[in-house]
Parts: C-alpha cells; sequence; structure tokens
C-alpha cells in the first residue's frame, strides 16, 4: 500500500508545467505579496487578479474545478474576519435590536470581511497552481535558486522523500488499530474506551512510529556516509535562465506591479 | 589494483559490553565472490558496517589495500559500494538521478563526469529511463537495481550487499542474480537466500555469534546438513 | 479506505489574513532564529543529525495523520512541536517543525506562504521555546524524577499549543482581519480544548519510548539548551499571558495599530471607486455605477477565460491530430 493521494503535483506538459520552477515560484510568491497589498473593496484590482488566476488555471490543463475545490478549503478560516462586519465603524448597512443589545452591521465591515475572504481565496488557487505543476525537486532546486539555506533545503528533500514511506507506517498502524478495534456484543459496554486511553492509544502509536524514525534516521546517515557524505549538501549547479524564462519573469512581476499602481491611483 | 578485502582478529562490542563481532578473520581475493550466511544477529550487518569504517572496531581491517583509518576513510568509501537491506535506506535523495549521483558528487567529480557516471551506473543495472522518477513509486526490485547503481557510481572495486533478494518476488529475484552475475566487482553478500547462494557464489562464509565457525567452498558447505542446522539454516 | 485527516488547519493562517507589515515582520524574525538555529544544530549535533531531522519531520507530519475520537465529531491531533523539542533539544525542533509547516503550506496548502513566516513562528519557534521553558523547568524542579518527563510533557505540550493559539488570535487583531476581543478569547478557548489532545498524545508517546528505549529521551537533554531559550520561554509566555486578556479588553488599541499600518491596507477610509466616475458620463448614482463597472469587470475576466481556454483546445487538439498521423 502507497501513500499517493498525498503528492499533489500533477504530470503534465502544459505551458505553466513547462515554466521553470524559480520563475514560478517566485512569480506564485509575488502575486500572493500583490494580493495582500491591495487595498480592502479595491473591486477592480481583485477582479484583474482573479483573470490572472483563471488565465493561469486554464493554462495548466487540470479543469478549474480542481482548484476552486481545493481552495474553498480555507474558507472556514474566513471565520475569524466575519465578526468584523459589526466591529468596523463605517455606514450602517443594517441595524437590528435584541436582548442582547443592539448590532449594527457596517458597509466597511462586509467590504472588509469579502475583501479578505477574496484575497485569501485567490491567493490560495495560486499557491495551488504552483504545487500541481511543479515537480518537488524542481521546487527544492527553486528554493536554493531563492537563497534558502542549503543545509534546509537538503532536509526538505529528506523530510519530502521519507514523507511517503513513514504516511505508509502511520496508515499500517492504523489499520492494525481498526482491525482490533471491535464493540463488545453485551451492549451494556461502550465501545471506543475512555477518551484518556484513545489517547494513550494513538499517543503509543505515535511513539512506535518516532522510534521507527529515529532507527531508520541512523540507518540513512550510514547509508549516506558510504558513499562519501561529510556533512555539507552539495548539489549539481543548476542551468542558468533562458532569455524567454527572464522575460516572462520580468513581465509577471510587472504585472503585479501595474495591478499595485492601478489599485493606488483608483484609491 | 587491490580489489582485497582481509580482517584479522576484528571485535566489535556494543555500548553495553556484548560482543557482537568476537575475534573474526578471512581474506577475500580479487574478484572472488563470497556469500555471508548466518542466523538473524550472528553479526552479519555489524560486520558488513566494517568493510567501509562506518563502524570501528578492535583489530585490523584491510580493505582495497588500505588500512582505514580516519585520514583514508574517504578513500575506502570509494573502493567499497555497500548496498543496504532496504532499499528506502540508501534511496534518500528527492530522484533517482540525485541519489546515483550522490557518490561522485562527493568525490568531487566535475559536472559533466558525475552526469557521466550516472548514465553509466544505471544502464549497468538496466534502469537509463528512471533518472528523472521519484524513487518512492518504484517497485522494490527497481529499488534494489537504483540501490545498486548508487554504489556502482562510484566505480567501486568491491561490492557489499546486505540481502539483496529480500522481499523480491521470484520474477525480480531472477533478474536482480542475473545483473549480480554479470557485475565484475569483487563480491560479499550477507544473505539467507541460499539458493541464490549455490547458483552464484562459489565460497560461503558461515558467521554465528560473532565468529566465523566455517569457511569453505559453497557446494561443501550446502552438503553439510548437521552444519547447516546448527546455524539455523536450512538446505535449499 | 482509511479515512486520513490532518491537522485542523486552525493554527495554520491562510494568506490574506495576515498584514504585508505584520507577515514580513515575522518571516524576517523567523528567518533570523531558523538560521541561526541551523549553525548551532551544525555546530552542536554534528552531521549525523541531518538526515535524522529530515526524517523525524516526516515522523511528525505523518504523526498528524494519526487522530482519536474525542466528541462530536471532532478528532484529538498531534501538532508535534512539544514532542520534537523534548526528543530532539530546541534548535532541532526548530528546524524539524520549520519543515513541516513549510511543505503543509508549500505543499498541501495548510497555511499561506506569505503567512508562512508567521506560521513557523507561531507553531515552531513559539512551541519550541514555550516547551522547553516549560519542560526543562518542571523537569529541574523535580531533580529529573521520571515522573517529571510525563507532567513535564503533558504542561508543556498543552501550553505550548494554547500560547500558539493566543499569539496566532494577536496577529489577527495586529493585522486589522479579525477583531481582538473576539479573536485572541476564541484562539485561546478553543485550543485549550485542542492542546489537552496534543498533551494526551504526546504523553502516550513519551512513554512509549520510555518503555521501549530509554536512551532516546537523553538526546534531547544532553543537547547543550542554553540558558537563552530558557529565558526567552519565561519572557514569552509572561508576555502572551500579559499582552492577550490586556488586548482582547481593550481591542481599541490594537485596532489603532492595525489603521497605522499604512494606507495601502486601510484605504476603505476613502470610499473606493471602482471606475472612476467620468466613465460612466450621465450616472450619478454609485452604486449603479459600481453594479455596472462589476459587470464590465466580470464581462473583461470571461472574455479571457474563454480566449484562452479556446487557445488552449485548439492546441491540444492539433497536437492529437499530430501525434494520430505519426
Amino acid at each position: 500500500m502507497h501513500v499517493h493521494f498525498l503528492d499533489p503535483y500533477h504530470a503534465g506538459g502544459s505551458p505553466i508545467h513547462r515554466l521553470d520552477a524559480r520563475v514560478k515560484l517566485a512569480l506564485t510568491l509575488a502575486f500572493i505579496i500583490t494580493t495582500s497589498l491591495v487595498p480592502f473593496g479595491a473591486w477592480a484590482a481583485y477582479i484583474l487578479l482573479f483573470a490572472i488566476v483563471l488565465s493561469v488555471e486554464l493554462l495548466t490543463d487540470l479543469g478549474i474545478a480542481y482548484f476552486f475545490k481545493r481552495a474553498f478549503l480555507a474558507l472556514p478560516f474566513a471565520l475569524a474576519a466575519l465578526p468584523l462586519i459589526f466591529t468596523v465603524q463605517g455606514a450602517p448597512l443594517a441595524t437590528w435590536s435584541s436582548g442582547a443589545g443592539t448590532f449594527t452591521i457596517s458597509v466597511e465591515g462586509v467590504e472588509r470581511v469579502v475583501s479578505i475572504a477574496l484575497k485569501s481565496w485567490l491567493s490560495m488557487q495560486m499557491a495551488i497552481a504552483l504545487a500541481a505543476t511543479t515537480a518537488f525537486p524542481q521546487l527544492l532546486a527553486a528554493m536554493r535558486a531563492l537563497r534558502i539555506p542549503k543545509l534546509l533545503v537538503a532536509i526538505f528533500g529528506l523530510m519530502w522523500r521519507y514523507l511517503f514511506v513513514l504516511a505508509d507506517e502511520a496508515l499500517r498502524l492504523l489499520r492494525a488499530r481498526a482491525a482490533r478495534s471491535s464493540a463488545s456484543r453485551d451492549a451494556q459496554y461502550k465501545t471506543g474506551g475512555a477518551i484518556v486511553w484513545r489517547a494513550r492509544v494513538t499517543g503509543g502509536m505515535a511513539g512506535n512510529l518516532l522510534l521507527r524514525s529515529f532507527e531508520r534516521g541512523d540507518r540513512i546517515y550510514d547509508a549516506m556516509a558510504a558513499r562519501g557524505y561529510d556533512g555539507e549538501a552539495r548539489v549539481l549547479p543548476m542551468p542558468a535562465l533562458q532569455a524567454a524564462q527572464w522575460l516572462i519573469l520580468g513581465g509577471g512581476l510587472a504585472v503585479c506591479v501595474l495591478i499595485l499602481l492601478l489599485a493606488l491611483l483608483l484609491a | 589494483m587491490h580489489h582485497t578485502i582481509e580482517i584479522r582478529e576484528l571485535v566489535f562490542k556494543y555500548p553495553d559490553g556484548a560482543r557482537a563481532l568476537d575475534g573474526v578473520n578471512f581474506y577475500i581475493a580479487p574478484g572472488e565472490k563470497v556469500a555471508l550466511v548466518g542466523p538473524n544477529g550472528a553479526g552479519k550487518s555489524t560486520l558488513l558496517l566494517h568493510l567501509n569504517g562506518i563502524l570501528r572496531g578492535e583489530g585490523s581491517v584491510r580493505v582495497a589495500g588500505m588500512e582505514i583509518t580516519p585520514s583514508n576513510l574517504l578513500k575506502i568509501r570509494a573502493a567499497v559500494g555497500l548496498v543496504f537491506q532496504d532499499p528506502d535506506d540508501q534511496l534518500f535523495s528527492p530522484t533517482v538521478f540525485d541519489d546515483v549521483a550522490f557518490g561522485p558528487l562527493y568525490q568531487g567529480l566535475p559536472e559533466a563526469q558525475v552526469r557521466a557516471r550516472v548514465a553509466e551506473a544505471l544502464a549497468a543495472v538496466r534502469m537509463q529511463d528512471y533518472a528523472p522518477r521519484v524513487s518512492h513509486h518504484l517497485s522494490v526490485g527497481q529499488k534494489k537495481r537504483i540501490a545498486i547503481a548508487t554504489a556502482l557510481s562510484m566505480q567501486p572495486e568491491i561490492l557489499v550487499l546486505d540481502e539483496p533478494t529480500a522481499g523480491l518476488d521470484p520474477r525480480a529475484r531472477r533478474d536482480l542474480i542475473h545483473l549480480l552475475r554479470e557485475l565484475p566487482q569483487t563480491m560479499l553478500i550477507a544473505t539467507h537466500d541460499l539458493r541464490m547462494v549455490a547458483e552464484l557464489l562459489p565460497r560461503t562464509l558461515v558467521l554465528d555469534q560473532g565468529r566465523i565457525v566455517k569457511d569453505d567452498a559453497t557446494r561443501a558447505i550446502l552438503d553439510d546438513e548437521d552444519l547447516l542446522r546448527a546455524h539455523g539454516l536450512e538446505k535449499p | 479506505m482509511l479515512a486520513v485527516t490532518f491537522a485542523p488547519p486552525v493554527l495554520h493562517i491562510p494568506d490574506g489574513f495576515l498584514s504585508v507589515l505584520v507577515a514580513l515582520s515575522l518571516w524576517l524574525v523567523t528567518i533570523v532564529v531558523v538560521i541561526i538555529a541551523l549553525r548551532r544544530v551544525n555546530a552542536d549535533l554534528g552531521e549525523r543529525q541531518v538526515p535524522m531531522m529530515g526524517v523525524l519531520a516526516a515522523a511528525i507530519f505523518a504523526g498528524q495523520m494519526l487522530n482519536f475520537p474525542v466528541a462530536g465529531g471532532t478528532s484529538g491531533h498531534l501538532l508535534g512541536a512539544a514532542l520534537a523539542t523534548i526528543l530532539m533539544g530546541p534548535w532541532a525542533a526548530v528546524i524539524i517543525m520549520t519543515c513541516v509547516i513549510g511543505i503543509q503550506g508549500l505543499i498541501f496548502q495548510d497555511g499561506g506562504l506569505l503567512a508562512m513566516g508567521a506560521n513557523i513562528f507561531n507553531m515552531g519557534i513559539v512551541g519550541v521555546v514555550i516547551t522547553h521553558f516549560v519542560y526543562r523547568s518542571i523537569r529541574a524542579a523535580a531533580g529529573n524524577r521520571v515522573w517529571s518527563i510525563f507532567v513535564g510533557g503533558f504542561l508543556s505540550a498543552w501550553l505550548s499549543v494554547v500560547l500558539s493559539a493566543l499569539i496566532t488570535g494577536l496577529e489577527l487583531a495586529l493585522s486589522g482581519t479579525s477583531p481582538a476581543n473576539v479573536a485572541i478569547p476564541a484562539m485561546g478557548g478553543v485550543h485549550i480544548l485542542i492542546g489537552l489532545g496534543e498533551a494526551l498524545i504526546t504523553v502516550g508517546a513519551l512513554a512509549f519510548l520510555y518503555f521501549t528505549r530509554p536512551d532516546l529521551l537523553k538526546i534531547g537533554e544532553a543537547k547543550p539548551a542554553g540558558r537563552g531559550i530558557w529565558l526567552a520561554g519565561l519572557v514569552m509566555a509572561i508576555a502572551v499571558a500579559v499582552a492577550s486578556p490586556l488586548a482582547s479588553s481593550h481591542p481599541d488599541g490594537l485596532e489603532w495599530v492595525a489603521e497605522q499600518q499604512g494606507f495601502l491596507m486601510h484605504a476603505q477610509s476613502a470610499p473606493y471607486h471602482i471606475v472612476p466616475d467620468y466613465l460612466f458620463p450621465g450616472i450619478e448614482n454609485q452604486a449603479l455605477a459600481t453594479i455596472l463597472a462589476g459587470i464590465v469587470g466580470v464581462l473583461v475576466v470571461f472574455a479571457v477565460a474563454l480566449g484562452i481556454a479556446y487557445a488552449r483546445r485548439n492546441k491540444n487538439a492539433a497536437s492529437a491530430a499530430s501525434q494520430t498521423q505519426h
């Protein structure tokens, strides 16, 4: 049994897939920063940002539904922003009184909550596009290109490699627990045991997983040492960016700046 | 070129004082292909880890004509290709290419040569097309082949393998045995697979409780049923 | 098929919920701490720890798949900062949690990218420092007796989660994306319960390791722990303990800070015009202009999308045709 569903990468040959991972990572970050910088209620800018997101999604050949479905995962967090419709001062949209007091919903409050949810939704889709079209080894190379310390990138790589191995082990542990979890035929016994007991069983599984990982970590070090590992992270240099890729990078950054300027001018 | 393994009075103690290896002696000549058999816990894996200095015991270990010392450790590791039992331990890089390139990179080779070594090693195990693949998605048999390629890319004089056929289905096992037969290196293989030993390795060392209890031609050892039974083995 | 669920993303802030100023400041702090941690881990612990940290980060991530039902459809989960700190010491734990949170954001969109600095700070730095401070203090006070492993593990795991949550609430309030008097008590309240799950699993894992490989519990202790981190933990615990109730009872202060963060984020004080009035001469009504402009905007987006979809279809059809020709 292999945990394949963990990896969100979808192999493909679309223009977004073919774009250099360094350019993709940089532009994704630029897009998200731009989205964060656009003022609340700057609807024109949001529409432009959405047009960009939509274009990228269509260019990936993965189908828009894939992105929309995954992006809705972040929406529950928007609950944290919801109370702002009452607390932000502004033109009243609706007011009502109840036993607990008077509630006023302000236009500015609604504007802000909708803006926050939109920003989050747009940023999320761009991040999904990056993960869905970029194989992780290329993301690692892009991280190195962005000057993330090599040692940290090496640990990221090891983690990703063993994520699948350990997720398989965790699933086996869960299966073993499920196989032994049964209800007594005598209905008077409650199934599942007390919460503390359940937590202890789960904790034991986590401990088991950690123990195996410690042992595996030692064996991996042996395997690395056997091939001359000396504590330094070494990789082959990346090929230089081609002119076309530079152009896309520059163009993308320029669009981000333009959208920001537009948002400011209109404000 | 030396291609030899020479071990004299090797003793290795665990931190609690128990002896994992208790005076091991043997010599392997250039080009020899030797089996290391014995029950679980006999000390086979511990012995293999001494062959390129990952573990250091008392006594003398000479590999490829060099005594193992801290100063020539990296040379030793280039000369001895160690293939671990669980390929998931050996294949720790994101892609097959990265894993096979790891040894040559740490030997300090220039990029073009690293790429050539990777291509050569993958060709030797007939996995040329797998360089960009992610190890996790490979079958056990494929992983074992790649694991051997990660050792071959260092162009070792000696190959040391721990349970190469464990966990393989019959066809993958057959393919692997063919592959091992083709490789020219001096070879020491720790295994429980006595049918493979009979087929592939003319000489056998029997290790039990940290000692070499028998060192003889494979055929003689496999015919000695009392010896096999005494050390937890079974005639194939 | 077993249901696989990951840790609830309550502590993983998505993008869009932090002001750029808050997000970038926390990125800066995180980068500095992670770089120091990398140096310290390399110097103190040696090269053997590199694969170990990678595998343990994977284990903590995979461990988050292990859950247990609590009540009403909710379940207890592991976050792992406390376990990593107790087992590997604070510096290695910072690296491990950085990797866990980094992969969660980058690959699984569990937490944003711009917000990642904050997420690493909240769970990977605050969580680790608080655990180190609480666990070490209890162990030392108990003279390193065995029971203090479990009591220390329980309290430090619980407190690390609760304090991480309070800080998350503070950051949201500072960003003006959630009112302080709601965000901080809500975050804290929810995580007082979630933290119990974390604490119980942590103790369960520590007990398992204690009875199978007690030597592993000594690794974290052998590391040069550093009085500095202990002090940082003390200061952090006091600061959060004082700041959270203060901020939630006086939300105006935080609001004010949020409002001061530059006109960019809070341009709503000047009513926003989507399309300036002169684009629609004759339409005086602002609401009507807004709706009109909205329609224009949606049309623009549709046109872009249709154009690209059309081009892609033609291209794919052409390449499919050329493939069948060969």
